[in-house]
């Protein structure tokens, strides 16, 4: 915890992203706070969620790509053996979920689990160490755990929607689409109610898988900050332990966020 | 939070990574994995095939050597019955030859007997001659009595 700041600013800091935008009075700039962040409107942008996020993808795309380049159909190397071992969990999970022939859903789970992955991954670098660093270097606020924003979960998230929306259509024909949200569950004398019903259930696909997402990450990085709030000899105690806690946490969600993106894409390829 | 142009950079992002894998990641590493599967198989198939060679060429080595055995015992016993035949027929060809010797040696010793006794004979008859003529004080004209010293002489 920097010294000179009261617990409110600490962890109102600590929450803040690195916003660049247009302020209605200082123009195209960084916001100086939360506050600032917000007049922005939309016209603005988290640098430090984009810069995370997009590094952590190019990290995934050249190691993943430098050992499918090298790799040997004989006896693997150790980064060949444990790359392959992922593509096989995801390649299972498609497999085990989806039955239909559609070249983008196992590389785009497999984008999805990684990435996320290593997105939440950041989340047990000790919360103190990079917004040190960037703020000696300036940088007023540098959150380093891209899925603990919402716009980037949001941003996966919806474009997973765009894709159900488009099998959907693909599949069965704009006619079959509208027929499934408006003639189920109840028949057509029921219309409207099954055309609220499974609009509902169409548009909490991908919020739920959203804030399921961010909500985790948010709470767990929330914890690690009360935590760095005690004296440092006592941090031990408890980070240790919530780290531990935390892999099996950043995991789960990196999966279930695959999972349910392969099981939603199948159901849009499913005539009901 | 703030809801900005964040989301849509995100989705960008999120396009882009998901093209890339799908170009540069997915393909040639499942391409492998269903490579090496295939070589794994292959090796299982020629191991079980080897396995199977190898078990034929055992029954074949055990055919050839019961055919072996065979024929060498076939073939002990033909000499075995060659050899008694061999001997057989050396005891036969000994046999008689040892007779056609004993025949010729009893026929020379006839022959030599018969001789013998020729020549005793004339000697006897030489000698009857000469004691005659002592006993009778005359000489004999051995030509007037050839008749009676041939006679004599067949007698002995």
């Amino acid at each position: 915890m920097a010294s000179g700041m009261s617990s409110a600013d600490y962890i109102q800091h600590h929450l803040t992203n690195l916003t660049y935008g247009n302020h209605p009075v200082n123009g195209w700039s960084f916001a100086e706070s939360g506050q600032q962040a917000a007049e922005m409107g939309f016209m603005a942008i988290n640098v430090d969620s984009m810069a995370w996020s997009v590094g952590l993808g190019i990290f995934f795309i050249v190691l993943f790509s430098r050992v499918a380049k090298n790799a040997t159909t004989g006896v693997p190397s150790g980064t060949q053996n444990f790359i392959e071992m992922i593509i096989e969990f995801v390649d299972d999970n498609v497999k085990s979920v989806f039955h239909h022939k559609n070249a983008i859903i196992a590389p785009m789970a497999l984008t999805i689990f990684v990435w996320v992955f290593l997105m939440n991954l950041m989340d047990l670098i000790p919360v103190d160490w990079v917004p040190s660093i960037a703020g000696a270097m300036g940088i007023h606020f540098m959150k380093i755990v891209p899925s603990t924003d919402l716009n980037v979960t949001l941003g996966m998230s919806i474009a997973v929607f765009v894709l159900i929306i488009f099998y959907s259509i693909k599949q069965k024909g704009i006619m079959g689409f509208l027929a499934e949200l408006s003639l189920q569950p109840l028949g057509k004398w029921a219309l409207p109610f099954n055309l609220f019903l499974e609009l509902v259930g169409l548009i909490a696909k991908p919020i739920s898988l959203a804030l399921r997402l961010f909500g985790n990450m948010y709470a767990g990085e929330m914890i690690f900050i009360l935590i760095a709030l005690l004296p440092f000899w006592a941090q031990w105690l408890l980070s240790v332990p919530w780290a531990l806690f935390h892999i099996l946490i950043i995991t789960l969600q990196a999966f279930i966020f695959m999972v349910l993106t392969i099981v939603y894409l199948a159901m849009a390829h499913d005539h009901h | 939070m703030n809801m900005n142009m964040t989301i849509l950079g995100q989705i960008i992002s999120f396009i882009i990574f998901v093209y890339l894998c799908m170009k540069f990641v997915w393909p040639p590493l499942t391409a492998a994995l269903a490579e090496r599967q295939k070589k794994i198989a292959e090796g299982l198939d020629a191991a079980d095939k080897a396995a199977r060679e190898l078990e034929d060429a055992q029954q074949s080595v055990e055919a050839a050597l019961q055919e072996s055995k065979a024929q060498a015992a076939t073939l002990i016993e033909q000499a075995n019955k060659r050899a008694s035949q061999i001997v057989d027929e050396a005891k036969e060809t000994a046999t008689a030859e040892a007779d056609r010797i004993k025949a010729a040696a009893a026929a020379d010793v006839e022959q030599e007997v018969n001789r013998a006794k020729e020549a005793l004979r004339a000697q006897v008859a030489t000698l009857v001659v000469a004691g005659a003529e002592k006993i009778l004080g005359a000489s004999i004209d051995v030509n007037n009595h050839q008749e009676l010293v041939d006679k004599l002489a067949a007698e002995l």
